[in-house]
């Protein structure tokens, strides 16, 4: 074959785009999917740490198997690999008054939208001139709340398809607590809507490279490291961040920001509000009937929007994978890599900050978790948009 | 590709949407629909309308359907016991729709309005997001603000209506 042609075949617009888009798709999958095993095994060693344990610590080479004399623990770092070789050797058992086909169709309904979540955020600026992003579409942040209202489908079904009472009670949790958190999540981005401009997330994050993070209302215009040498310069630009407009628009957009990150614990399901899988209560809320890969695929499910929602957090209110100082990937492919790490690192932060909370605050009553998103949030989210509007109109006039 | 992306979702849609009639469980009607309805996204969105499409994902399939879900699993309905067919229903039945759809066929075959093709877009692509928020917030400013106190007025005669049987 001749190589040029190839090339030339490779490089046409729409045949790059496509096998752009599946190389991309498929590394990102495969590093979230990685990042959830890491993930729980975070979890199971920051809770220990935090409850005075050692936590795992012996799965390592068994050398032992081998011949040796000893075993390498590796801290632990094998129960990353142990924990899904266990769960996908057990026996996938199916109890016998369920629903067959709802029963085998809620694990992957839970799994699926945390996954197309990634397709809209941006994970890094660009590499070799490639956007890296899957789908930069105009209504981005829209596409992220319709994809994980979707998401209350396959807990509900699983709790109804194992027709046994726990699950049934769980998933019906679920459904009321997912649509309250809803509205909440939704109007809670409003103000950002109105100060950005856009429903962009990589318009948004531009934004944020220009005017400073939405949580940090300070922001020195046009800092580099080159002006650590020039302090006229230095003070220019620490004197040009200041701006009435961003300290008073700082109010709102920290509102929003901590409804945002409360509704985002509220829809994962995650401790202080997992009343779905209350287990004192529910034995293990609607994947109790469940066993081997399905569980699996809960968990995953789980800790895969988890992924999400702090990708979607770091996108919308801490820049993206923007850094102050470092320039993005139009600089050469290094600063391309280095933004990735950069998004990658403050989603593990938010991850890590979800894991502590867990740890951290006991369960909410179910009644409490309802007033706090119907008689809180809501009517602050509300509230707090209106805010947002009479400081821009007072601003801009 | 376009064109492959429409009948792709039609069909799936149209096939979708005969289950919902079908099926006997009422949950699996239910999620026909949801399935239904994400197709009808999937062709706004092969439109360019991206953002009328993720609405109607966000509004349709998430919200209003969850509810019928949740109510269906709260009433815990029975399967549908299969009827038989009345022949002489079903030969009503199909003479309305055939009759229907050959006054439609008609319309649309004789009416002038129909046998232009709509132009293409021409220009810069613009937002859609930004074009509705102009249209309803701009231009049909009153009759947006008017249905806004409907719905208003409907939802405190709702919550009206639930405390007095409470009571």
């Amino acid at each position: 074959m001749d190589t040029a042609l190839i090339l030339h075949f490779l490089t046409t617009p729409l045949v790059f785009l496509i096998w752009t888009t599946f190389l991309k798709t498929f590394i990102l999958l495969n590093v979230v999917l990685g990042v959830v095993s890491v993930t729980v095994f975070a979890e199971r060693k920051v809770s220990a740490f935090i409850q005075d344990r050692t936590g795992p610590n012996r799965v390592g080479i068994p050398m032992t198997l081998l011949g040796g004399k000893k075993d390498i623990p590796f801290w632990g770092l094998g129960q990353m690999i142990a924990d899904p070789v266990k769960l996908l050797t057990k026996e996938n058992f199916v109890p016998a008054g369920v629903n067959k086909f709802f029963f085998w169709l809620a694990p992957k309904l839970v799994l699926l939208p945390p996954l197309l979540v990634l397709a809209v955020l941006p994970f890094g600026s660009s590499l070799f001139g490639v956007e890296m992003t899957i789908a930069n579409i105009n209504a981005g942040v829209l596409f992220i709340f319709a994809v994980t209202s979707l998401s209350v489908y396959g807990i509900t079904i699983a709790g109804w398809a194992s027709n046994s009472k726990f699950p049934f009670i769980g998933g019906i949790r679920s459904s009321s607590q997912m649509i309250s958190y809803e509205l909440a999540l939704g109007l809670s981005i409003i103000p950002i809507f109105m100060v950005c401009g856009t429903l962009n997330i990589n318009e948004i994050i531009d934004w944020q490279i220009k005017n400073g993070w939405l949580v940090a209302p300070y922001w020195p215009h046009g800092f580099s490291l080159g002006q650590l040498l020039h302090p006229h310069d230095l003070i220019h630009s620490l004197v040009a961040g200041v701006s009435l407009e961003r300290f008073l628009l700082w109010i709102p957009l920290m509102i929003s920001f901590v409804i945002f990150l409360v509704s985002i614990f509220a829809e994962t399901n995650r401790l202080p509000f997992d009343l779905p899988e209350a287990e004192q209560e529910l034995v293990g809320g609607y994947h109790t009937e469940y066993s081997s890969m399905n569980f699996a695929s809960f968990f995953l499910g789980e800790y895969a929007a988890m992924f999400a929602g702090s990708g979607a957090i770091v996108s919308i209110f801490l820049g993206g994978w923007s850094l102050p100082i470092i320039p993005d990937g139009s600089q050469g492919w290094f600063w391309g890599l280095v933004n990735i790490g950069v998004w990658f690192a403050k989603v593990s932060v938010i991850l890590l900050f979800m894991i502590w909370i867990r740890w951290t605050l006991p369960r909410f009553r179910y009644d409490q978790l309802m007033k706090l998103g119907w008689l809180g949030f809501f009517p602050i989210a509300l509230f707090n948009i209106f805010l947002t509007a009479v400081i821009l109109a007072v601003v801009h006039h | 590709m376009i064109l492959a992306a429409f009948w792709f979702f039609a069909t799936l849609m149209l096939l979708f949407g005969v289950s919902v009639l079908v099926l006997k469980n009422p949950v699996s009607c239910a999620m026909s629909l949801v399935m239904s309805f994400i197709c009808l996204a999937g062709l706004f969105v092969t439109l360019d309308a991206t953002f009328i499409g993720v609405i109607q994902v966000l509004v349709y399939a998430g919200a209003v359907m969850v509810l019928f879900l949740f109510i269906i699993m709260l009433l815990d309905l029975r399967e549908e016991k299969s009827r038989r067919l009345n022949f002489g229903a079903t030969l009503g039945g199909l003479l309305v729709v055939a009759s229907f759809l050959s006054i439609l066929t008609q319309v649309i075959l004789t009416n002038p309005a129909f046998a232009i093709p709509t132009p293409t877009l021409e220009g810069p692509p613009v937002s859609d997001v930004k074009m509705i928020g102009m249209t309803l917030f701009h231009s049909f400013r009153l009759p947006f603000e008017i249905i806004g106190v409907l719905l208003l007025s409907a939802t405190v005669g709702v919550i009206v209506l639930s405390r007095r049987t409470l009571r």
